[in-house]
């Protein structure tokens, strides 16, 4: 196969290196050996390409090759067997029985083998470099992009950029992929936020020329801004807010507008609409949010998947969307040491026990996927890791179609490739069995008609009983174990195991004489096909010469292809935490009997009553009501409340709560990165929250629009919000908006005084009525058109504040611009301004007693909120805390304590009083007939110390019950127990572990300088990393 | 007619607008006091319905039977009365404004700062002072911060002139804070098998420098001569001697157990200050008579796995174990809580009077103290507070009256002032 054909110019140009002390030829003749031989066969079937020059003589040659007697699967469902494959100049001519053998075809037998249509990966960077990120976290900000040209002004929108056009072919790469039987992928680089195009590009190592299937195959996304050294975006919604505005300003450059000039990546950004649109989401939310996003502007994104997307398969079936799935599952942690086992979560278990049954769940869901040997550390471990999906549930047939004709559809190259049809590539590999069997090698691999040796030394199944003769002695010889690498024993009196290497022909053999192993023979050779032979040493040190003749194939033992048992797993909980629940929590209709009931209406507090909870809503509040099928809960000697509603919270958040890079981000939206996983729904739900008001952070002047959520633990992000209630946004004024503890660099920003937060303020509200004036081309600016809203009382402010100067002043700019200011956050200063408030018009959530954390909380008193409630504000205390929010009720009676507030008022200010403030308050908020029904059953006087809640009802479902806790708390001990186990024996076996890792849940605080209540058990650095520049009190 | 004229000076303190500046450390003791018809909490678990309270020379000289004639009566018919809450770690008075550099007077450079005193920057004068007085808060341990080992910590009493004044007892403990032994998640999701990573590692060899520390301080210290003196060692000799105890900070059962081993080495008396996961080793803790001055309460639980309230709980696990422990709470103007994280550790398992012992006798008994105060016996300092209710309730406990050392102390602070002040702007009286 490999006589007479000219070396490639290419081979002069490697390096002949001399090593030093190694005198002449041995070493560098060697290594030249296995250059050429490597180039030989990328050059075979090869026809010279056109405008290359050709240095030497011109060899064309149409190589054709027939392949017979081979099991051929043509593409995942038809199967031929004793068929043959033929190839003529890198395609294929014929698959199937019957194929007549042209003469000058080179005939490989392939008895027993099995031929696959070569595997197609839909998400590759291959043959691209890596953009590496040189940013410098103590720099001064960098505002737009530091792109040279007529690019764009974020550095993370990079759509101008094609990979075709600095595709380089990766011999070792391709080597990689070929190995694991894949010929063709669609590559990117994968590097911001918009990526620019896709090609696709066959494993063969050849000129990039002759690879390049297609030049401009995918348009690429993902919520990273990687290399970007831009400051903006810094946080997960400020990525989806610029992809957001990018659609908006891409589809207005179409205009052509004036005022633009060129702009290549909005120019780009629409040429590459048409292509496959690819987005990296890599987790279970963000492959909702990246849908999401694409639902809004017409468009259905591929979405590369992480891993976790089995957790929320309804979610994902949802999307409509093709999905590529990974297949790198987790290691499997090393939780020997109970210490370090003591922070593993349940989840992060769970999470690597079922992990396999990804693909599985998918396949059984109908959702559309291809696979994909992305995230592999090591894509050698491809194949195990389909092997291990199929164990797990995935079938056979589907793996097979998710790596050939699937992804060929999905890349609209299936003219090309995916199946053995006559007329498309010669991309096949030939493998000893089906090849997702334990123990099935690949042979070699063949792309575009170029043979590629995989593992080539287990091509011939030499394992058998043979005879070997050595001088005058004769031994019986098995061969035996797994056809790639086979064993040798010899059998004399007792089965004494030696030692084989084979290396091509070359063969290597040890053969024991005795038990002891203290003599031997040393043999070496060569196998061909009419037999063994070689010379060789025997036990003495003499000479000797030998040959080996075959006698009997090896049998396989018959169950060696009999399925592995599918694992026994565990169970899915909603949410994927220890909390979680089998099936989401129901409805009831409820009768509270018998409670004392705070109803934070008119009539206060009412002894001994009932309240009837029907169809989620409060039904009946009275005195003996009928039950009628309802539940009933005895409250006697308790006491009802209604939910607690958290004006100022940051739980239920992913990756930043600012977007603190530039002083105006009024274009992004927490609503786009809710985390429904978060355990701090659930444990605030154990101290009375049933609504929360999630807010962007206090990093800068106008912040971001917030997102008011039911605590409602189980549910997506969509089921998560509160429906129809009026937005808001969030605003910041003084110390943290001014940066004045963000350190030396942080002085460039503007504003740096209190004096420029104003004329910020005027200027963007300024700019917001003249872009409302402007015609129907405008640019939409999803930036102003927030604050539009705002001038329109369409979207309320809440105001994180501190002092008296600064709040007198925004209510001023608000006069000015004719709407009123919603609510004053934090607001420690309010009690010197109160008045000035009523008379326009806003509300107080503050803290109970927080101070001296920083020089503008220096006059805050714990007397505020009576003062401000005296004088006829609207007051709520709130938490921004994680922690403290499990204790508003209490946070609310220590103005019992330091005000005199009368107790009534007090439990108002956590639940009527922040309703009122979001607006909310003829939906929930007291216990009121007809409102949600959202109320707590606390164990004691609910102002007190003592007071527990032992259920929180959202909508009239048990969200949290006391008992049922307990009953988690057993399960989660047990399923932990269960785990370790199964985690310790899948160490045993060997595979590979890492180190136990502490699962840690991000807490999001309003800003770096007060990290909240609780001592961090974290070094600050661990938190610190993924929370750079987040920023809130 | 005494009684009239001690209500109407009251009347007069609290709505008389005094600058915080004019808010004098009360004079000794000259007059006897009778606190009479109280419930008397004693902070050693007993409770006596309707007694009083004789104080003489700032010491307690009887508790029930009745006023000796020219004594000043503080009639507390249906109040409650309380040992002085002790808040044993806290950067109180070497800090005012967290964020401002310039008022930030707690961790000095360096790993190894033993002969570090916090007694000596303790402002007497901290506007955050009052707030914790009129809480009922009396006494506090002043803790260095940083470092290795960070220094010598002082218990104050919270109104003094000057900080030599409000020393209470100097130099109680040295504290050493141990390096976390966790293994790190990155956060950038990358292996956390690299060597590079291995934070346990690093931070087990941090911990053996301190102990090198110690090897070498025993031997210098049982040298009778030097050439030069090291005060570094000179500053630890109250730990040999056991005139000191060595406060470590740390949280979790490794290290906790390190700590364990520390004390047996060099045979100190070791307090374990945090101790998040105490109750995971509370057997152990107290077969070793390990104190532990326990993380406040209000605090999330560390694991997303952990029950919503365990460290709601862990202070009932410790008393049942029969750890000694008193409650904590963190950083400086927050100490006015301390008394809620009882209550909360009341509402979890713990007696209202094992709650407050934990935050009275038991804070004595770890700061060395115990002799003089933490509890309502005779004999001891008069570190008295006088609650309308349950102290450990915020929603009961309006502190009336406050005593250290036989002196009754203002409750006025600064922002008691600002209150009055605005509501004096908008007629609120």
């Amino acid at each position: 196969m490999t006589a007479g054909f000219s070396f490639p110019g290419k081979s002069r140009q490697l390096p002949l290196r001399k090593r030093k002390g190694l005198p002449g030829i041995s070493f560098y003749k060697h290594k030249t050996l296995y250059g050429v031989v490597g180039l030989l066969m990328a050059a075979m079937g090869a026809k010279a390409q056109a405008t290359f020059p050709v240095n030497g003589v011109n060899a064309p040659r149409e190589a054709c090759y027939a392949f017979t007697h081979a099991t051929i699967v043509k593409d995942g469902v038809s199967k031929l067997n004793d068929a043959t494959l033929l190839i003529r100049d890198g395609k294929i001519v014929a698959a199937g029985n019957g194929v007549a053998i042209p003469k000058d075809a080179v005939v490989v037998d392939c008895n027993g083998k099995y031929i696959y249509p070569s595997f197609i990966d839909a998400y590759s960077d291959y043959g691209t470099t890596a953009a590496s990120r040189q940013r410098n976290f103590n720099a001064a900000p960098q505002f737009i992009s530091n792109a040279k040209g007529p690019y764009g002004w974020n550095q993370a929108i990079k759509s101008e950029f094609n990979v075709v056009q600095s595709f380089v072919v990766d011999d070792a790469k391709a080597k990689s992929y070929r190995d694991a039987g894949f010929g063709v992928v669609l590559t990117h680089q994968a590097d911001g936020i918009a990526r620019g195009t896709g090609a696709i590009v066959t494993l063969a190592s050849d000129r990039e020329n002759k690879v390049i299937l297609k030049e401009k195959a995918s348009a690429h996304y993902s919520f990273e801004k990687g290399s970007s050294t831009q400051d903006y975006p810094s946080s997960l919604m400020g990525s989806i807010a610029l992809l957001r505005q990018s659609f908006l300003d891409a589809q207005w450059y179409k205009s052509n507008p004036a005022k633009e000039g060129v702009n290549l990546s909005l120019q780009a950004w629409n040429d590459n609409q048409p292509l496959l649109q690819i987005f990296e989401a890599n987790d279970k939310w963000n492959a909702l949010r990246a849908d999401k996003i694409g639902d809004e502007f017409g468009v259905q994104y591929v979405i590369k998947a992480g891993g976790n997307e089995y957790q929320r398969i309804a979610d994902m079936q949802a999307t409509k969307a093709t999905f590529i799935l990974p297949v790198n599952y987790p290691a499997v942690m090393d939780v020997e040491d109970p210490n370090d086992a003591r922070f593993v979560a349940v989840s992060e278990l769970k999470h690597w026990e079922l992990a396999p049954t990804e693909a599985g769940a998918f396949e059984k869901a109908n959702i559309p996927f291809v696979l994909t040997a992305a995230d592999l550390k090591d894509t050698k471990s491809f194949i195990a890791n389909v092997r291990k999906a199929i164990q797990y549930g995935l079938s056979e047939q589907r793996a097979i179609d998710a790596l050939t004709k699937a992804p060929a559809t999905l890349l609209k190259v299936y003219d090309k490739v995916g199946s053995l049809d006559a007329g498309k590539l010669a991309n096949f590999f030939i493998a000893s069995g089906p090849v997702f069997n334990d123990g099935t090698v690949i042979y070699q691999n063949w792309v575009q008609g170029n043979k590629y040796v995989v593992n080539d030394d287990a091509w011939k199944d030499i394992r058998g009983t043979y005879t070997l003769q050595a001088n005058n002695a004769s031994y019986t010889v098995e061969l035996k174990g797994s056809a790639a690498s086979p064993s040798l024993t010899v059998i004399k009196g007792d089965t004494l195991t030696g030692k084989l290497d084979v290396s091509g022909q070359l063969v290597k053999l040890n053969v024991p004489l005795t038990k002891d192993n203290k003599q031997q023979l040393r043999l070496s050779g060569v196998m061909g096909d009419a037999g063994w032979a070689g010379n060789g040493v025997d036990e003495n040190g003499k000479p000797v010469l030998w040959t080996l003749a075959f006698n009997k194939a090896f049998t396989p033992k018959a169950d060696a292809d009999k399925k592995k048992d599918t694992p026994v797993l565990g169970k899915l909980y909603f949410p994927f935490s220890g909390y979680g629940a089998e099936t989401a929590p129901k409805q009831e209709d409820i009768l509270i009997r018998n409670a004392t009931v705070w109803t934070s209406e008119k009539d206060g507090k009412l002894e001994n009553t009932d309240v009837l909870i029907k169809g989620g809503k409060i039904a009946q509040v009275g005195k003996n009501l009928a039950a009628s099928s309802a539940r009933v809960i005895d409250g006697t000697g308790k006491h009802l409340t209604a939910g607690i509603i958290d004006e100022h919270s940051h739980i239920a958040i992913s990756r930043g709560v600012n977007e603190g890079t530039q002083s105006v981000t009024s274009e992004v939206r927490i609503a786009d990165v809710l985390n429904p996983d978060d355990i701090n729904i659930y444990r605030q739900l154990s101290g009375g929250v049933t609504t929360s008001h999630l807010l962007h952070g206090s990093a800068n002047v106008i912040g971001g629009q917030t997102q008011l959520i039911k605590l409602r633990w189980g549910v997506n992000a969509e089921q998560l919000k509160f429906a129809n209630w009026d937005p808001f946004i969030k605003f910041a004024l003084g110390e943290n908006v001014k940066q004045s503890n963000w350190g030396d660099r942080q002085t460039v920003r503007f504003p740096q005084t209190r004096m420029g937060v104003e004329q910020l303020l005027v200027d963007a509200f300024t700019r917001a009525r003249d872009y409302e004036k402007q015609g129907a081309n405008k640019r939409r600016d999803l930036e102003l058109d927030a604050l539009v809203e705002i001038l329109n009382k369409k979207r309320f402010i809440t105001c994180h504040s501190y002092v008296q100067s600064e709040i007198n002043m925004l209510m001023k700019v608000a006069d000015r611009f004719n709407f009123t200011v919603n609510t004053f956050t934090h607001i420690l200063e309010g009690y010197k301004v109160a008045d000035k408030m009523k008379t326009h018009g806003a509300g107080a959530s503050t803290f109970a007693d927080w101070w001296a954390y920083k020089m503008e909380v220096t006059d805050a008193i714990p007397q505020n909120a009576s003062i401000m409630q005296r004088v006829g504000l609207t007051v709520a205390i709130n938490s921004d805390d994680a922690e403290m929010a499990r204790r508003l009720n209490q946070e609310a009676a220590k103005s019992v304590k330091y005000g005199s507030m009368n107790e009534l008022d007090a439990l108002n200010m956590v639940t009527i009083n922040p309703a009122k403030l979001l607006h909310i308050a003829d939906r929930t908020g007291s216990i009121k007939v007809g409102k949600d029904a959202d109320v707590v059953l606390w164990s004691d006087h609910p102002l007190s110390i003592y007071a527990k809640a032992e259920k929180t009802i959202v909508d009239g479902t048990v969200y949290f019950d006391r008992e049922q806790d307990l009953k988690l708390r057993d399960r989660i001990a047990k399923e932990k127990a269960a785990l370790i186990q199964k985690a310790l024996n899948e160490k045993k076996r060997g595979g590979p572990t890492q180190r136990a890792v502490p699962t840690i849940d991000v807490l999001w605080h309003c800003e770096d300088e007060e990290r909240g209540h609780q001592k961090q058990l974290f070094d600050e650095h661990d938190v610190m990393e993924t929370t750079a520049s987040q920023s809130s009190h | 007619m005494k009684k009239i004229v001690s209500v109407m000076m009251g009347c007069y303190l609290a709505t008389t607008l005094h600058a915080q500046e004019n808010v004098y450390p009360a004079p000794q003791q000259s007059q006897t006091i009778a606190i009479v018809n109280a419930t008397v909490h004693t902070g050693t678990g007993q409770v006596l319905p309707n007694s009083s309270i004789i104080i003489e020379k700032g010491k307690i000289v009887a508790i029930g039977g009745n006023a000796a004639a020219g004594a000043k009566v503080i009639d507390a018919k249906g109040k409650h009365v309380y040992p002085g809450i002790i808040a044993p770690d806290t950067e109180l008075g070497l800090t005012e404004f967290e964020s401002v550099r310039a008022t930030n007077d707690f961790a000095e450079v360096g790993d190894i700062n033993p002969s570090i005193r916090s007694i000596v920057s303790y402002n007497a004068d901290s506007k955050v002072i009052g707030t914790l007085r009129s809480n009922g808060i009396l006494l506090a341990g002043i803790t260095p911060r940083g470092g290795l080992l960070s220094g010598s910590s002082s218990v104050v009493q919270l109104d003094a002139w000057n900080w030599e004044d409000a020393a209470y007892k100097s130099d109680n403990g040295i504290h050493f804070n141990m390096p976390r032994l966790m293994a790190r998640s990155n956060p950038f999701g990358a292996s956390a098998s690299g060597p590079s990573n291995d934070a346990v590692k690093a931070a087990m060899t941090r911990i053996e420098s301190v102990r090198e520390f110690f090897r070498e301080a025993k031997t210098y210290l049982e040298t009778p001569q030097h050439s030069e003196t090291n005060l570094k060692y000179e500053a630890v000799k109250g730990l040999f001697n056991k005139s000191q105890k060595l406060f470590i900070h740390c949280d979790l059962v490794k290290e906790m157990l390190v700590a364990m081993d520390i004390a047996k080495e060099f045979n100190f008396d070791v307090v374990i200050v945090g101790g998040t996961d105490a109750y995971l080793i509370a057997d152990l803790l107290a077969k070793s008579n390990i104190p532990v001055i326990l993380n406040q309460p209000h605090s999330l639980p560390v694991n997303q796995d952990d029950a919503v309230d365990q460290p709601y709980a862990t202070a009932a696990q410790l008393q049942k174990a029969g750890v000694l422990f008193c409650i904590a709470n963190e950083g400086f103007w927050q100490q006015r809580n301390l008394m809620f994280n009882a209550g909360t550790a009341g509402a979890y398992g713990l007696s209202k009077e094992e709650a407050l012992s934990a935050i009275t006798l038991n804070a004595a008994k770890i700061l060395g103290i115990a002799a003089q105060t933490g509890s309502l016996e005779v004999g001891k300092d008069a570190n008295i507070v006088i609650s309308t209710g349950d102290i450990l309730d915020m929603k009961s406990s309006v502190i009336t009256n406050a005593f250290i050392q036989g002196r009754e102390v203002s409750l006025d602070n600064k922002q008691s002032q600002l209150a009055e002040r605005y509501k004096h702007k908008y007629n609120l009286q």
